[in-house]
């Protein structure tokens, strides 16, 4: 008996990821699913953060949208690799510090090696791309530089949009039946909707934006702020992961504050207390603050006047906040709290 | 007699990372065996059974005390 034929699928947890997949799977092909984590995944991380009455789904899409399928998913950490791609992107950034171009270059590039390496034995790679449906990386015109620049040539199967382009060695090789792929294009999702209620999926992930923090206008504000604090372009996974959480607040370029907007932020905050200069209000309620930077004992009043505006002592004349610096020690401030037209608009990245 | 089970240390990562680190983990051990895996994500508590599940190993129990969470895994 012959081995059967075997696909990578590029599984974000979104919806065309998914039915691309399922699209192959319904030809007899074996399925397994790949996802990368760059440190930038709207999935997974955020369960430490989120809001305990969201209305989302507490799940990591990826994981949930393979037990849906019913194929293995491996999850594979790129997040060093990842820096190449972001600092310096060949095809240049979009809309904001999203590289998806290069992004999904790199990935089909890594699948393609995962898949082919060792044991793995795959014959293809799957991708729920469809033309139109992104600016920047979908397009009819990127979608062969993706299958040239990747290594994956013709092995590059998109089912969703396979019929708007040449036949790929699947369908030549009849491993799939191109007649039963399909022609979407553009931005509207119906096709997509009609197609996952035909195979009885009647839930799935709706990440605004993707399943990525970069098409985030407010987040590529955070991040080239901190690169311009820092005066290059780098990061560690700690900074990343920061962006995503609280007020980012910048009173002078060589300090920020960042103050937890609700219980789930302050405790993840928490986490990070030891590394940074921590304030929080002791004579009321209020967010935890970090201080990313060395300030001055100034600096720190100021930040405590900033820290007691978001307490529950904003209208109170004297509110008394903790500072702990790294080192422990630790001293209690009195301080008026800022009224909010006195927090510079500038300030808030 | 009990087997002693490996330790995963996966505490103060946020998830996937210990759903990675098991993975990689579990890649280098014998079906049958027993891992521990300790961590302090809650999402962890969601994430690491369903990974159990789309590759078929069996999670034999899970316990959270405090922050600390520790999830017992059998490889298949």
């Amino acid at each position: 008996m012959s081995n059967p034929i075997k696909a990578v699928a590029l599984i974000s947890g979104g919806l065309d990821s998914m039915l691309a997949a399922k699209v192959v799977m319904e030809q007899g092909v074996h399925v397994e699913g790949v996802n990368f984590f760059t440190g930038f995944c709207v999935e997974g991380h955020t369960h430490a953060i989120r809001k305990r009455k969201g209305r989302a789904p507490k799940r990591n899409n990826a994981l949930w949208v393979a037990e849906q399928l019913g194929i293995k998913l491996h999850i594979i950490d790129v997040i060093e690799e990842y820096k190449r791609i972001l600092l310096n992107p060949e095809h240049g950034y979009g809309q904001h510090l999203n590289p998806c171009l290069d992004c999904k270059i790199f990935m089909v590039k890594k699948a393609l090696a995962w898949g082919f390496m060792q044991d793995n034995g795959f014959d293809f790679i799957v991708t729920g791309e469809v033309i139109g449906q992104r600016p920047k990386s979908q397009r009819k015109d990127t979608m062969p530089l993706i299958a040239k620049e990747s290594g994956a040539e013709d092995r590059l199967l998109r089912p969703l949009c396979a019929r708007n382009l040449p036949p790929t060695l699947p369908e030549r090789e009849g491993w799939v039946d191109r007649n039963a792929l399909h022609g979407f294009q553009g931005r509207n999702r119906k096709p997509q909707i009609e197609l996952a209620l035909r195979f009885g999926f009647n839930e799935w992930a709706q990440p605004a934006g993707g399943c990525c923090f970069l098409t985030d206008a407010q987040y590529s504000r955070k991040l080239a702020d901190l690169w311009d604090a820092q005066g290059h372009k780098d990061y560690a996974l700690d900074d990343i992961m920061l962006l995503k959480v609280g007020r980012h607040i910048r009173p002078a370029p060589h300090f920020k504050l960042i103050v937890g907007r609700e219980k789930g932020e302050n405790h993840y905050l928490e986490g990070y207390r030891r590394q940074f200069t921590a304030l929080k209000p002791v004579s009321h309620e209020g967010p935890l603050c970090l201080i990313d930077g060395a300030p001055s004992s100034a600096d720190i009043s100021l930040a405590a006047r900033v820290v007691a505006r978001y307490s529950q002592g904003r209208n109170a004349a004297s509110v008394t906040v903790a500072a702990e610096q790294t080192d422990g020690r630790r001293q209690e401030l009195q301080v008026a709290p800022f009224a909010p037209t006195e927090i510079p608009t500038a300030w808030h990245v | 007699m009990c087997e002693t089970p490996e330790v995963l240390d996966a505490r103060g990562l946020l998830c996937p990372l210990p759903v990675i680190r098991t993975q990689d983990r579990i890649a280098a051990l014998a079906p049958g065996t027993l891992l521990d895996v300790m961590a302090t994500d809650p999402g962890t508590l969601q994430d690491l059974p369903a990974w159990c599940r789309v590759h078929g190993h069996e999670l034999v129990e899970s316990a959270q005390s405090g922050d600390e969470i520790r999830i017992r895994v059998k490889i298949r």
